[in-house]
């Protein structure tokens, strides 16, 4: 799979300081969470790879279109949905819509339509010939999803598409990103600081911390690897039986009286260390599999020290750094 | 709306070319403008004066009719230089008292709403951006100086001795020419206004501000320093200079009419590194 997001040494300077430094790495997956505390860069980053802000130093790629010559492409291919209120308050949200359809290219009468479409499909249809300056906050949020969405792009960039939103709003952009990542008619690139609403909706995560890269996790892996990372607690472990789970070709250790922790080998399963464990009269209390959320990630990501030029690893299958 | 359109479907059909986006601005823009029926009436008194003008040729050429009327004042009417000039002058009044109430929403309902962000990050460009909404103002601009004015000398053509016309192409030229200093000196003054104050009440009146302000501070200038330096304070005066060469008229003030293309010129330049300054989708503040 082509790279949706490749930085190359990427940096960004305002006057005398520093805002990106040295950002490198491809990005594939089609939903890719920008993290990061506040003031990390990913508004930034976001408005580099839209133009906003010329790079000092390095480049970046958006579907193999450079930023600093074919920018006009690039927002052929975008929508964004910036973090702040970003509409005419004495518009109507349908005028809108078409306005921002037709600046993106889509002739008059098609616009009309796609405004209509994307306004029903966010949910503000009922809504749609009221001016956006009545809008509540939700509704704000709503339109500019629309907006985003109307000339159809093949990368939407959501800059904090939850802020300000109460749970149940929240939970319906959510539901929305969802469903446009499963249409698998666009990629999303999803800026925020809350981890819920990334990992609810990424595959890929990047983590920024003071302009540089810090962590880069493909969600889908990490998950598929926790499952074969096992905590186990048991009454009347011994040796004996860390020997014969270690004999099926799991690694195995014994951290503490009655615990064990276990990597399962690929052929291995659960019920096969319950048969062990039934065959030598142990009881297993307790078995959970180790469950590294996104706050972990997140937390070591803020200790550790940042990504700096990693070594390219072709073998790798998607978006390794 | 058919249940089935509800599921998200990316767009399949043409798009426009590039190179015509830039009149989506200013149809908007215009939609915008003449739903106030104020500005609709403004616009419609703004012909008041060139269709007097209109009347003063035709009558000037129909000695049955003055005859009958007994305006025989008419016939004397010389209708040359002084008479377009007279027309300019006075329709630049209008021109500038609508470009005030025209120009300041333009950007600033875009600033004041954060648009901006949301106009760049398509394939438009901020020269285009700002070409669009210039375009809002001197396409209204136009359509009541120069294109009236031209009418007239066409019907003044038509009605006068044959080869008046190719005698006097020079006023067509000076109509044309004298009309767009002024549409373009407006226009990019109260763009540049509207980016900078995103208040559009502010706009308006600084743009009044910089005429009659102007104008005083020019005078005061002119007479504490004892020169006439103070006229480039005075975009008016520097106009008229400009028209009064144009036409062939008598100058109103002691200055050359390069030293008044230079001064327009500076004025138009500061105006564009105005709007560079803040047409942008973010600020960046060092």
């Amino acid at each position: 799979m082509s790279a949706v997001i490749e930085l190359e040494n990427l940096g960004v300077r305002f006057g005398t300081r520093d805002i990106l430094r040295n950002l490198t790495c491809s990005l594939q997956g089609r939903t890719i969470g920008l993290l990061g505390p506040n003031g990390a860069g990913k508004s930034t980053l976001i408005n580099t790879l839209l133009g906003f802000y010329p790079p000092c130093a390095g480049t970046a790629r958006v579907f193999g279109f450079d930023i600093r010559t074919q920018m006009r492409q690039i927002r052929t291919l975008v929508g964004y949905m910036p973090e702040n209120d970003s509409f005419i308050s004495d518009m109507t949200a349908v005028a809108f819509v078409r306005l921002m359809a037709e600046l993106s290219g889509l002739p008059s009468e098609a616009a009309l339509e796609r405004a209509h479409e994307s306004l029903f499909y966010v949910g503000l249809g009922e809504a749609r010939y009221r001016k956006l300056g009545t809008y509540s906050q939700g509704m704000k949020q709503l339109a500019k999803l629309a907006q985003a969405i109307a000339h159809g792009p093949k990368l939407l960039i959501l800059d904090e598409p939850t802020n300000a939103l109460d749970p149940p709003a929240r939970q319906r952009m959510i539901r929305l990103i969802k469903e446009m990542r499963d249409s698998l008619a666009m990629h999303l690139v999803v800026c925020s600081h809350l981890l819920k609403d990334v990992e609810d909706s990424c595959e890929e995560v990047v983590i920024l911390r003071n302009g540089e890269l810090v962590n880069y996790s493909n969600l889908e892996e990490e998950r598929r690897s926790n499952r074969r990372f096992l905590e186990m607690e048991a009454v009347g472990a011994n040796e004996e039986f860390v020997e014969a789970i270690e004999s099926l070709g799991c690694e195995c250790a014994m951290t503490g009286d009655r615990r064990i922790k276990i990597v399962l080998a690929d052929s291995i399963e659960v019920r096969d260390i319950y048969r062990l464990a039934a065959e030598r009269e142990i009881q297993i209390r307790r078995l959970s599999y180790r469950r590294d959320s996104l706050e972990d990630i997140f937390l070591k990501a803020m200790d550790s020290v940042p990504v700096v030029k990693p070594e390219p690893r072709p073998e790798v299958v998607s978006g390794r750094l | 709306m058919a249940v089935y359109k509800r599921s998200y479907k990316a767009y399949q059909g043409e798009l426009t070319r590039e190179w015509s986006r830039w009149t989506i601005i200013p149809r908007y823009g215009l939609r915008g403008a003449f739903r106030s029926k104020f500005m609709t009436a403004f616009l419609v008194a703004s012909f008041f004066f060139p269709l007097l003008c209109l009347c003063a040729i035709y009558l000037r050429y129909n000695f049955s009719l003055l005859e009958k009327i007994n305006l025989f004042g008419v016939q004397r009417l010389e209708i040359g230089g002084a008479f377009y000039w007279w027309f300019v002058k006075i329709q630049s009044f209008f021109t500038f008292l609508l470009a005030t109430f025209l120009g300041p929403p333009l950007i600033s309902k875009d600033l004041s709403n954060n648009a901006l962000p949301l106009y760049f990050c398509r394939p438009f460009s901020r020269v285009e951006y700002i070409f669009g909404k210039f375009s809002v103002i001197a396409g209204v601009l136009s359509f009541i100086t120069w294109v009236p004015g031209l009418i007239l000398f066409l019907v003044q053509s038509a009605l006068a001795e044959s080869g008046w016309m190719r005698a006097n192409l020079w006023i067509a030229w000076s109509l044309f020419a004298g009309s767009c200093v002024w549409i373009v000196i407006l226009a990019l003054l109260a763009l540049a206004l509207s980016a900078w104050v995103r208040w559009r009440v502010a706009a308006g009146a600084l743009m009044l501000g910089v005429f009659f302000l102007g104008a005083g501070f020019a005078q005061a200038i002119n007479t504490v320093l004892r020169t006439d330096r103070g006229y480039y304070f005075d975009i008016g005066s520097m106009a008229g200079r400009v028209w009064s060469g144009l036409f062939g008229t008598e100058p109103q003030i002691a200055m050359t009419q390069l030293d008044a293309w230079i001064g327009l010129a500076a004025v138009a330049v500061v105006c564009v590194l105005l709007l560079d300054r803040k047409v942008r989708a973010f600020e960046v503040v060092k």
